[in-house]
């Protein structure tokens, strides 16, 4: 594995587009930039093309000696299924407002992180291959062929965007470079091009139902750890019920949030949360991940993957579906879910039990989001909250990329910490809401061995974050998305040390006053609670 | 290089049209054929062009959101930015079409020493993009007065409101001044911003060229190679009229620039210059966000192999019973 230059080095970047015009300028994959090739045996068990030993670094990738017709035709294929493909092809004027958008751009200083030149890859080859214009005047109308290196650029670079559609806020037209790319890798995982980072995680979730692989009797342990620092801290002993027919809500939420800190103490606020109002709920072993890496692969097995929420709330008989924190699973069950499993006839109109709030932005798809339903919860005043108990935190919020430009849930997270913290400060307006920064590590970019770029593209984000730490002491990024917890941990520790990670429901948990609790002594994390600091 | 080419072809599109005239005496080609081949090629390409795009299916709703979702009454949604009904996309529309919008909230940024990321907003590509295509669209507009006899009012308002600096002999109009420097502008950011350049192909520049060669012929003829005006208009109300002219005397000026109104229109249909139509086609922006409440159809939506329940069980029912969870075959 490469190792990782420091953060002084890695910050010099240098701006300046090479001297050799792209397309003369063949990608050079350089190690620490790009992820281990997928295993054979995760594509074995997604039943996915040409599953064999490959390596990144090697001549030989392994390819379908008719890997150029599959590639073309599933172009064409698509071309024909997304009118979204067809005209983001035709319609650029490369104008450049997308350009300067990318956080990994302005991490790396690579030309083609521009998201107009990623754009361009594919779109250079489209118009080689399907217009006229292309095809009779060549490079003059910026068409090229598909070469061994045009492929392998395209795989470098698509697996260099994290779909966070920033460069969609910017275009005059709309054009989602997040698009283009999952059209990109939809067309690498024809030839068996994908990461394993990515595979992996989708292999699991499809056989076992949640990224991490975590069995049945596995989620239960893991759980019962959580229930018993829930115990330590605040002395009441919780019992959740899991695939229990006849509960009124299905809950899902990102594995990750099962499995390592900090995303455990957000799921220890959800567990909290429920005991305290007495919600009729069910955990699902089954459908026990809410995200969805095969979103990162083929739009094909996004939907295999999704059909379990629906199939499990239809076998438990629930009402509704309650979603934990989470990006891209948001985008999809916002954009995607009802689409491609729906009609959800079978469940009903999501209605708070605790507030009869009728949920009517979700009356379709029937899966509320947990800061929608939280928000309603405070507004209503059902829950009591003691902010001091969070006066040790100086908390500033990121907007995760998918909730914020796929699907747009501002105000319900901000309202709830501004409910639970007394210290809150935003960052740089220009780097929130829908102009936010992605994380660096998103659509499933989140290994090690691409810890490189992970670090650039984490640099925008972090770096607005350092502003509020210097200007106000900032100590706690909240956000509302597992990938956040586990990558910002990370990009923060590498950029602005000792800053921590939390998600939304870890503040509300550390708040809420809960019947019949001892007097807490400590946080979630075991840390004293201010004010009763040496009192031991 | 790109941009040479472009020039020298644009050139070469106006001398092809001067020698044309005045050696050859092709006036009728150049005066009647083209500018009716140019048209029949305009519209057939941009109208299938559109249709192509238009019966190409939009499985998903991917609007980008740019603003607080419907969500609870009492949190107040951004209704233009992330519109969750039609008026709502309409208005949005309305003024990414009219007013550029996204372009409006363009920002730019600098890596300070610390490293310290500061970024700004920037208007000049706002600026000088409305700028270009206004006044495009009212040169467009001005001209229909050589297709209609009598002129209708609201050319002649326009004209005056276009001439209000009410200077020079012939008044000078405004719009076609600025749609060249406007033009220029756009080309000069296109060669001096280094990544502008870089993505530049020649399919940027050409476009550029032909519309400022355009503006250019237009305003040499109007203000210094007068053109005998009342030919002018038999010969072009002759095309309006399907009854082809070509009366005397019309200097090459004249032709050099319909020839270049003929060269870009034929163009458009192969070119980028088709992002007028599909602007209005962008799935990002012309879709309401209310894929939650009214759910969207894709026409193309095939079953898929999923792993069931079922399944699931039988690989986990002992572990499953071991951790004491319900299980539906004992
Ligand atoms: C309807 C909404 C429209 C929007 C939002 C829009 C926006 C833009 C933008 C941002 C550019 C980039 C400027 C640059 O190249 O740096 C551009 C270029 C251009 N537009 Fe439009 N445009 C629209 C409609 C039109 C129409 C109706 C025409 C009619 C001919 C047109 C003709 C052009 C041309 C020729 C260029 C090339 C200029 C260049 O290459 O720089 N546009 N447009
Ligand atoms: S902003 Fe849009 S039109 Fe401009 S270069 Fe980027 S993708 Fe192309
Ligand atoms: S979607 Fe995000 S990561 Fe991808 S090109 Fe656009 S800005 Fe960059």
């Amino acid at each position: 594995m490469a190792k990782t230059p420091k953060p002084d080095e890695l910050s010099k970047i240098d701006y300046a587009p090479p001297q050799s015009a792209w397309m003369d300028t063949p990608a050079e994959l350089k190690e620490g930039n790009w992820c281990y090739g997928a295993k054979p045996k995760n594509l074995e068990t997604l039943h996915f093309p040409n599953p064999r030993e490959w390596r990144v670094q090697d001549e030989d990738w392994k390819l379908p000696e008719n890997w150029q017709e599959i590639i073309l035709k599933g172009m064409k294929d698509l071309l024909d299924k997304y009118r979204s493909f067809r005209v983001f092809m035709d319609i650029c004027v490369r104008c450049g407002a997308c350009a300067d958008k990318c956080h990994f751009f302005i991490g790396s200083g690579d030309p083609k992180n521009m998201p107009v030149l990623r754009a361009e890859l594919l779109r250079s080859v489209y118009r080689g291959n399907f217009t006229k214009a292309g095809k009779i005047l060549g490079k003059l109308a910026g068409a090229r062929e598909l070469t061994y290196s045009v492929l392998k650029e395209w795989w470098y670079y698509f697996f260099q965007c994290t779909e966070c559609r920033r460069c969609s806020v910017f275009c005059p037209y709309g054009i989602d470079t997040a698009e283009i790319t999952m059209m990109g890798r939809e067309l690498l995982n024809l030839l068996g091009l994908n990461t394993d980072w990515i595979s992996g995680p989708a292999a699991n979730c499809y056989m076992k139902g949640n990224h991490l692989g975590l069995e049945p009797h596995t989620i239960v342990g893991n759980l019962e750890y959580m229930l018993d620092d829930i115990e330590t801290v605040t002395g009441i002993k919780i019992t959740p019920t899991f695939n229990r027919k006849g509960a009124e809500i299905l809950f899902v939420t990102p594995s990750g949030d099962l499995f390592a800190d900090p995303g455990t103490y957000t799921c220890m606020g959800y567990l909290m949360l429920f005991h305290e109002l007495g919600l009729d709920y069910t955990w699902s072993t089954y459908a026990s991940e809410g995200g969805n890496f095969g979103f990162f692969t083929s739009n094909e097995l996004a939907k295999r993957l999704n059909s379990k929420i629906y199939a499990e709330a239809k076998r438990l008989g629930v009402k509704w579906i309650l979603g934990g924190e989470c990006g891209h699973m948001w985008r999809v069950l916002n954009q995607y879910m009802d689409t491609w499993n729906g009609p959800a006839d079978f469940l009903q109109v999501p209605k708070s039990p605790i507030t009869g709030t009728v949920f009517e932005n979700a009356k379709s798809t029937k899966m509320v989001h947990i800061a929608e339903f939280t928000a309603d919860l405070i507004k209503n005043g059902k829950l009591k909250l003691d902010k001091s108990r969070n006066d040790n935190l100086k908390v500033t919020f990121h907007d995760s990329c998918n909730t914020s430009r796929g699907m747009g849930i501002f105000e319900e997270p901000r309202y709830i910490i501004n409910n639970t913290c007394n210290h809150f400060y935003e960052m740089d307006e220009l780097t929130t809401r829908e102009k936010t920064f992605c994380c660096g590590s998103g659509s499933g970019l989140n290994a090690g061995e691409n810890m490189e770029i992970r670090m650039r593209g984490g640099l925008p984000r972090a770096n607005a974050v350092k502003d509020v730490v210097d200007k106000y002491g900032v100590n706690m990024v909240a956000n509302i998305c597992a990938i956040d917890r586990a990558v910002l941990t990370a990009s923060l520790d590498y950029w602005v040390p000792g800053t921590g990670v939390t998600g939304v429901h870890e503040l509300v948990a550390n708040a809420l006053i809960m019947k019949g609790e001892q007097p807490r002594t400590t946080n979630l994390r075991g840390m004293p609670l201010p004010g009763t600091e040496g009192q031991e | 290089m790109n941009a040479i080419l472009s020039l020298f072809a644009v050139i070469g599109l106006a001398l092809i049209a001067f020698i044309g005239v005045k050696v050859a005496h092709l006036e009728f080609l150049f005066g009647t054929a083209i500018p009716y081949i140019a048209l029949a090629v305009f519209l057939i390409g941009v109208i299938s062009r559109v249709l192509k795009w238009g019966r190409t299916p939009v499985p998903f709703r991917i609007p980008t959101t740019c603003g607080q979702q419907q969500s609870l009454p009492w949190i107040k949604q951004s209704k233009l930015d992330n519109p969750s009904t039609g008026a709502g996309v309409i208005g949005r529309m309305f003024l990414e079409v009219f007013l550029f919008r996204s372009l409006f909230s363009n920002t730019k940024f600098e890596l300070r020493e610390g490293p310290k990321l500061a970024y700004s907003s920037t208007r000049w590509l706002w600026l000088g993009g409305l700028a270009f295509h206004w006044t495009f669209f009212v040169v467009l507009i001005r001209h229909l007065r050589l297709f209609t006899e009598p002129v209708p009012g609201f050319l002649h308002s326009i004209e005056a409101l276009d001439g209000f600096l009410q200077v020079g002999i012939p008044g000078v109009l405004i719009s076609g001044v600025v749609l060249l420097f406007a033009a220029t502008y756009l080309f000069l950011r296109r060669v001096f911003i280094p990544s502008v350049r870089y993505i530049s192909l020649a399919a940027d520049y050409f476009p550029l060229f032909l519309i400022m060669g355009v503006a250019l012929s237009g305003i040499l003829m109007r203000y210094v190679v007068r053109v005998d005006i009342v030919s002018v208009k038999m010969l072009t109300m002759g095309l309006a009229s399907l009854s082809p002219v070509v009366p005397e005397g019309i200097s090459a000026i004249f032709y050099v620039h319909l020839f270049l109104v003929s060269a870009l229109f034929a163009y458009i249909p192969y070119s980028k210059i088709m992002h007028l139509g599909g602007v209005f086609l962008s799935p990002t922006r012309n879709l309401a966000n209310n894929s939650r409440m009214v759910r969207h159809i894709n026409p193309w939506n095939y079953p898929v192999e999923v792993h069931t329940y079922e399944e699931y069980e039988n690989d986990f029912r002992e572990k499953m019973k071991k951790a004491g969870l319900p299980v539906e075959k004992e």
